[in-house]
């Protein structure tokens, strides 16, 4: 057994969470959404800003959604400056989290490769590592020599399909234990005060002369100075209540885990080309993702012939893999943005405040919107690492595209 | 070691004629054909398979099926794989297999088998094969209905097998086989060794079958080792069974501790006794048939325990029957160190003065019985909780699926064959096959049933605590963990089961799930049903990847595209790059060239003599019908209605947000008629769209679209001296410039092949693009490439394209834009009409972002150093020096870099913000360290003027 | 993976189909008439409707036919289809 593997499950958790609050008749703040990024404002919020009358709203259990769902893989090396800031706030933030929470979050710092399968993604690679290398971000290129010794078991023989051809390398990236991390949040604003309403889905958002006066919720009215939604999937269903749309389309997204396995994998491998991406969980288990399901859709469970796709993508990266068998498939619903960029700040409501549009990449994003989102709530203005990602970008045409490369060749 | 000193001389159904040697943890052990890997240890004496995943401890077999949650070990060969249950391994010639320790191990060598998928289609689909399963194929088959009935194991009977039950005065087994003849006689379908694994929307189910794993090294390796089977039902019946279950009491996960169900089917299928002396423990009827046929095949039975204050009918007659039968008492604990060796009985809720150690070697549980309804819930179905049964039970679907028998939680023969029979019946005569007479089964008779005690934790002595009662033996996860996680505040089962990680093992909780949910509600008040599960997830049994995968590996992952002169450039030693699903050349190396060398001398040839590229990759879209000129004016930036037939114009599409989408020429064969050509990535991309528009809001357009790019090859024959060449294969052509102007086409015969000849030039030299049908390329090639031996006619492949378009500053879609660039800051305001009141992507060109002056714009940069390549990607920065903090503001980036042999230094394309503004400036380039200087200039840096196209 | 039934060539598995983005999203007929906001709500802003969903699918392995389905997003069923320009029909 690995020592990683020993200390996932030598883990031993605090002797206290939280406990399930009843809804007070008001609060100060009102965060919708008690997923990882709603946790992560209301902690933020009695943290940085000493505001503790606020309470989170959550439909089903805490951090049941997509916190519950994702592969957990942390990296900052994004393109485009303004995302490249936010993404770097919260790595630097996840690097002293688990200290600040007192929490053993699983963190791991153990690099992240982005595969390149083309010139272009060749280009695109080197285009994104000198960006972050004068952003400030760790980033690398690597020759499919240099992939394959970060990542012994990767398949670089130029024979396959699509060969890697070199893949960027971010040191710093890894992964953490998504449920430790919401736990903890939970636990640090609880004992702060927090609220944490579960099973409480709000159903209305009260508004008076243009500006939020509360929500109403399967327990009952609460009155709020000041409400946020953070609720990810359901994020256009919660601002259709206040009367207002957003540029959001709701997608399933799968994850898989295989049954544990002796470490074979040490670090994440994401592959755009191919639509895969694989890490091995601490306590064993490869944990792998891959894209959106094509549809519209709220349900969490999705089409499995995604899924067997996947299956052949990564075994064109990991021939090794055949025999390892996945133990069980989920999704979450994620809300996909013209961009590829989340959407941060003021709505058309006055002190109703979205955080939303975070798409399959919201889990390595949690420390930063919080802690953006708190400030904004804070101060009614928007923290300077949100201020590009506002909803005013869909009328100006200044979009914050990460898509990159469109992938046409010539 | 005695050879199966367990092993009963008359009973089971393994063939004793056909012994098999085999491996375990080094050990040479023999069993049978017919045995499974468990019992064949058992049959050796041997409990043990591995530790457990947390804290080590020794443990065995605890079940006689796939839901196994212990004994999970690893094949060494014929190849490894890990974690397979040893309960449903079949043992063959040459196994090799070890113990684990909850982790496997995967193999760094290539698997050598093949995967494969089939699709099914049926009216009715049967999952298991039990005499639910059976009864109700048997009801369906004879009624013209497609049937396919699939069960897990390798031969019908489901539960029969086990448990020496006689249906129609047959052996349960015999009868099994019997149906399975007429079922398949009457045209069903029988999948065996098949597990039903995912069940998905529109009644979409996939199972795995396993077709040459219990062959071992004897496996065909024309075989496929397992297959998909996609099967699309009108209707299905869950026949699957239940799963038995534990109880919490101390020390419960030893080895020699077992199932009484799977006990029963040691004895029975495989003529094994799995111990000598035994205890049973029950809350139900369920093990009493079990243990009086371990007691009569020679099982020393210390005492049956049952945990209800009054057993009934069953437990009486088998104390009348000799068992010692002790109402009200449960386990305590047991003691063993490697195995069990004792167990401790007492009368519940007076353990500390009616506690008796027993000698045993073997302890039977039956916790109850829970209905397996995990493909049911994958369904979409809801469950609910059946206080009488103690069980989760089917109770609505939005999909056209049923339960029958233990699924639903029938709990006797007689009953799940009824079920089952008139379950089939109904199905397909809900799908209009008449069924007909529906059978009836005779049974041996039993006796009433009395209810079980719901009864899930049994607190050990002296108020302990839970540290060993185990709930979930895959995972070691107690009811003392569970009580932490309580103690922490968490109280719904999905946050308990992440903080303890119940349920999460290999066998995803089919033995546990129940009794978790038991231990926890007793730990908080609540009631099991209230508590209610956590989502059952597909794939219900796991599924390896490469069985998921299946033939979608290698070369078949995404199919190859070539051209038809893809042999030729094969034969001509070409590089190959993939461009989307093609294949393309790249370049054509000679002996002891390098790439730099072969582009450079490809690049020389095309700029002053003449040159052959295989363009044949380009998307070509014919275009048709009275509309097509204001179709194409509305998807075009520029217009196209007014080129006149015969004529061709270059165009640019953006997409509704004002980005460049594609581009590419456009020509008029007729008044109505068109050919669009697009990038080789984005043909089809392009062809949706237009199909988009014209299906869904331009429906009162009359035109029609089709793809013609595999119908047409294009060679494209560049330079100077490829008028002469092409004179010479077109004597009936006029190739002088008045007669054949640029952006003109004739049709004409070239090599004695009907050809669609344009003068089209991606490389700023005079240039012919010869379009000829696919398949008479090669010869129209060849004819090209002899004529040109004497003006030494040079092969080149794409990158020399990209060298020869960037000299002259002709972006390519995808490498110099990325999606966030418009016509505009490509430096083509000259392609945006002005006149046309609208087009796909107008508006958006006015928007504040899209019209401000520091957007990225396309320039050409000259290094300072002439020799000196930029590296694509390249970032440009203001200063010649760097600032030490982050972020350092950067000005753009290099998209396209090269050596040009005309220019006799290296240039590179670049987004620079301001570019077009900056024209002279001195910009740095990040290279590695250093910051390279370079010059921001015009994109077009070779033959300015265009004096070169007309030759 | 859901059974389509195409107008045109009946049920067929959705694997040869292409999901389009929302139905009734015309293209404006005069952007120019436009504000800036009232453009970006053409692009930008689409029905992401939490139930019955109407949408462009493309039978695109098969006969290469836009049509429109109605899709409930709370459990992917299709509760009608129609031909492009025909009435969307009731599904409540």
């Amino acid at each position: 057994m690995s020592a990683d593997a020993r200390a996932a499950d030598a883990v031993e958790h605090p002797e206290w969470l939280w406990h399930a609050a009843e809804p007070k008749k008001s609060y100060d703040v009102v965060i919708v959404g008690g997923g990882g990024h709603g946790l992560a404002t209301a902690h933020y919020l009695a943290r940085n800003h000493g505001i503790t009358r606020v309470a989170v709203l959550e439909k089903g259990w805490l951090a049941g959604g997509n916190m519950a769902r994702n592969t957990a893989i942390i990296r900052s090396n994004y393109l485009l400056d303004a995302s490249a800031a936010l993404y770097e706030h919260a790595l630097k933030l996840w690097e002293g989290l688990a200290e600040d929470l007192d929490y053993p979050l699983l963190f791991s710092q153990r690099g992240v490769l982005n595969l390149a399968h083309s010139p272009q993604d060749v280009r695109d690679g080197v285009r994104r590592v000198e960006a972050n290398a004068l952003n400030g971000v760790d980033a690398e290129w690597l020759d499919a020599e240099q992939a394959r010794e970060v990542c012994p078991i990767l398949n670089i023989s130029p024979e396959a399909r699509y060969p890697v051809l070199g893949a960027t390398y971010q040191p710093r990236a890894g992964i953490a234990k998504h449920d430790h991390v919401a736990w903890g949040l939970a636990r640090s604003a609880a004992a702060a005060g927090v609220d944490l309403v579960e099973n409480c889905e709000v159903t209305g958002i009260d508004v008076r002369a243009g500006r939020v006066t509360g929500v109403r919720t399967t327990r009952g009215v609460i009155a709020a100075d000041r409400v946020a939604l953070c609720a990810a999937g359901h994020s256009s269903r919660l601002a259709a209540l206040a009367g207002f749309p957003l540029p959001l389309q709701s997608h399933p997204l799968q994850a898989l885990v295989t049954e544990l396995l002796e470490p074979v994998h040490p670090t994440v491998v994401m592959s755009n080309a191919v639509h895969a991406y694989v890490s091995q969980a601490h306590k064993g288990e490869l944990v792998l993702g891959a894209g959106i399901d094509a549809y519209n859709a709220y349900t969490q469970r999705g089409a499995f012939h995604i899924v067997e796709r996947q299956m052949a993508a990564l075994l064109e990266l990991f021939p090794l893999f055949a025999r390892a068998h996945v133990l069980r498939a989920w999704a979450g619903v994620v809300d996909v943005s013209p961009d590829a960029s989340p959407v941060i700040g003021h709505t058309p409501v006055e002190h109703l405040y979205v955080n939303c549009g975070w798409g399959t990449g919201g889990f390595k994003a949690t420390p930063a919107a919080g802690w953006v989102l708190a400030h904004t709530l804070a101060h009614d203005t928007a923290h300077p690492l949100g201020a590009p990602f506002g909803l005013e970008r869909f009328t100006t045409g200044a979009l914050v595209d990460e898509h990159g490369a469109a992938a046409v060749a010539h | 070691m005695t050879s199966q000193p367990h092993r009963l001389p008359d009973r089971g159904r393994v063939d004793r004629a056909r012994p098999l040697d085999f491996v375990f943890d080094g050990t040479p052990l023999t069993g049978y054909r017919g045995d499974t890997l468990a019992s064949a240890l058992l049959a050796n004496g041997v409990h043990r398979t591995g530790r457990s995943v947390r804290l080590g401890r020794p443990r065995g077999i605890h079940t006689a099926g796939s839901e196994e949650p212990c004994a999970l070990v690893q094949v060494e060969s014929p190849f490894p794989e890990p974690l397979v249950p040893a309960t449903t391994l079949e043992l063959h010639e040459g196994l090799r297999a070890s113990s684990l320790a909850g982790r496997g191990r995967l193999s760094p060598d290539q698997d050598p088998a093949r995967y494969d998928t089939l699709h099914a289609h049926c009216d009715l689909l049967v999952v298991g094969a039990g005499p639910a399963g059976l009864a109700a194929a048997l009801a369906a088959a004879h009624s013209g209905a497609r049937v396919v009935l699939a069960d897990e194991q390798p031969e019908p009977g489901g539960s029969l097998l086990g448990t020496g039950e006689y249906v129609d005065g047959l052996p349960g087994a015999v009868w099994a086989a019997r149906a399975r003849t007429e079922i398949e006689a009457a045209g069903a379908r029988f999948l065996p060794r098949t597990t039903v694994s995912g069940y998905f929307d529109d009644n979409y189910l996939l199972a795995v079958e396993r077709r040459t794993a219990h062959l071992g090294d004897l496996a065909p390796a024309s075989v496929s080792r397992e297959r998909v089977w996609r099967i699309r039902a009108r209707r299905v019946l869950l026949a699957t069974g239940a799963h038995e279950r534990s109880l919490a009491f101390a020390d419960n996960d030893r080895p020699g501790i077992m199932l009484a169900g799977a006990a029963r089917a040691y004895l029975h299928r495989w003529g094994v006794l799995p111990g000598r002396r035994a205890v049973v423990l029950t809350t139900n009827d369920s093990a009493y048939a079990g243990a009086g046929e371990l007691a009569a095949a020679g099982l020393d039975i210390a005492a049956v325990l049952d945990a209800r204050p009054r057993p009934g009918r069953r437990a009486a007659r088998a104390a009348r029957a000799g068992l010692d039968v002790r109402a009200g008492q449960v386990v305590l604990g047991t003691g063993g160190e490697e195995h069990l060796s004792s167990v401790t009985a007492a009368v519940r809720g007076d353990a500390d003065r009616t506690a008796q150690d027993l000698d045993a070697d073997l302890l039977l549980v039956s916790g109850g019985w829970s209905p397996a309804v995990h493909l049911y819930s994958q369904s979409g179905g809801r469950l609910r909780f059946d206080e009488g049964l103690g069980a989760f039970l089917p109770a609505g679907s939005r999909q056209r699926v049923e339960s029958a028998g233990a699924a639903r939680g029938i709990g006797n023969l007689a009953g799940c064959l009824a079920d089952g029979a008139a379950a089939g019946r109904r199905l397909v005569e809900a799908e209009g096959f008449p069924a007909g007479r529906t059978a009836s089964y005779a049974t041996e008779p039993e006796e009433a049933e009395t209810p079980p005690v719901h009864l899930y934790v049994v607190p050990g002595r002296g108020g302990s605590g839970h540290a060993r009662h185990f709930v979930d033996l895959a995972r070691d996860v107690t009811v003392a963990d569970l009580g932490r996680a309580t103690r922490a505040g968490l109280r719904s089962v999905e946050h308990i089961k992440r903080h303890t990680t119940a349920g999460t093992g290999r066998d995803q909780g089919r033995t546990s799930a129940l009794l978790t949910t038991g231990a926890l509600a007793q730990l908080l008040g609540a009631e099991v049903g209230e508590l209610g599960t956590t989502t059952f997830r597909a794939p219900y049994h796991p599924v390896s990847m490469a069985a998921l995968a299946g033939r979608d590996r290698g070369r078949l992952f995404d199919p190859v595209r070539v051209t038809p002169l893809h042999a030729w450039h094969t034969a001509h030693g070409a590089a190959f790059e993939n461009v989307g699903q093609w294949k393309r050349a790249w370049y054509y190396p000679r002996e002891g060239e390098d790439m730099a060398a072969a582009v450079e001398r490809e690049c020389r040839a095309a700029r002053t003599g003449v040159a052959l590229m295989d363009a044949s990759t380009l998307g070509k879209i014919d275009v048709q019908g009275p509309d097509a000129g204001v179709f194409l004016d509305r998807l075009y930036t520029n217009m196209m209605s007014t080129l006149k037939v015969g004529r061709i114009r270059y165009g640019v599409m953006c997409r509704a947000d004002g980005m460049v989408f594609d581009d590419g020429t456009v020509l008029r064969a007729g008044p109505d008629r068109f050919l669009a050509t697009t990038t080789t990535g984005n043909a089809a991309a392009v062809l949706d769209w237009m199909e988009q528009w014209l299906q869904t809001e331009w429906t009162d357009l009359r035109v029609r679209c089709t793809s013609v790019t595999d119908h047409w090859a294009t060679l494209a024959l560049v330079g100077p001296a490829s008028r002469a060449l092409l004179a010479g294969l077109a004597p009936d052509l006029a190739v002088d410039n008045d007669s054949f102007p640029f952006m003109s086409l004739r049709d004409a015969v070239v090599a004695g092949v009907r050809a669609r000849v344009c003068r089209i030039s991606f490389s700023g030299e005079l240039a012919y693009e010869i379009n000829v049908r696919s398949w008479e390329a090669p010869a129209v090639w060849e004819s090209l490439y002899e004529a040109g031996r004497p003006l030494d006619l040079t092969p080149y492949g794409t990158e020399t394209m990209h060298v020869l378009r960037a000299e002259k500053g002709y972006p390519i879609i995808g490498q110099d834009t990325d999606g966030t660039v418009t016509p505009q800051d490509l430096g083509m305001s000259w392609v945006v009409s002005k006149k046309k009141a609208d087009f796909l992507g107008r508006r958006s060109h006015s928007r504040a972002d899209t019209s401000r002056a520091d957007r990225p714009q396309l320039v050409a940069l000259l290094p300072a150093d002439p020799h000196f390549l930029l590296p694509e990607g390249t970032q440009l920065v203001a200063e010649d020096t760097l600032p030490a903090e982050r972020p350092v503001p950067m000005l753009g980036n290099v998209t396209s870099s090269y050596r040009s042999a005309a220019l006799d230094r290296t240039f590179a394309l670049a987004l620079v913000k301001g570019g077009r503004e900056r024209t002279g400036q001195l910009l740095y380039a990040r290279t590695g360290e250093a910051l390279v200087p370079v010059t921001v200039a015009h994109p077009v840096l070779y033959d300015p003027e265009g004096e070169r196209r007309d030759g | 993976m859901l059974l389509i039934a195409c107008p045109w060539c009946g049920p067929r598995d959705e694997a040869e189909f292409h999901y389009g983005p929302e139905a009734h999203h015309d293209h404006p007929a005069d952007p120019a008439l436009l504000s800036d906001e009232e453009w970006g709500r053409y692009l930008f802003f689409h029905d992401n409707t939490h139930g019955p969903r109407a949408e462009r699918c493309c039978h695109s392995a098969g006969c290469r036919r836009w049509f429109h389905t109605v899709r409930d997003t709370a459990h992917h069923e299709i509760l009608a289809v129609h031909r492009i320009g025909e009435p969307k029909p009731e599904t409540a």
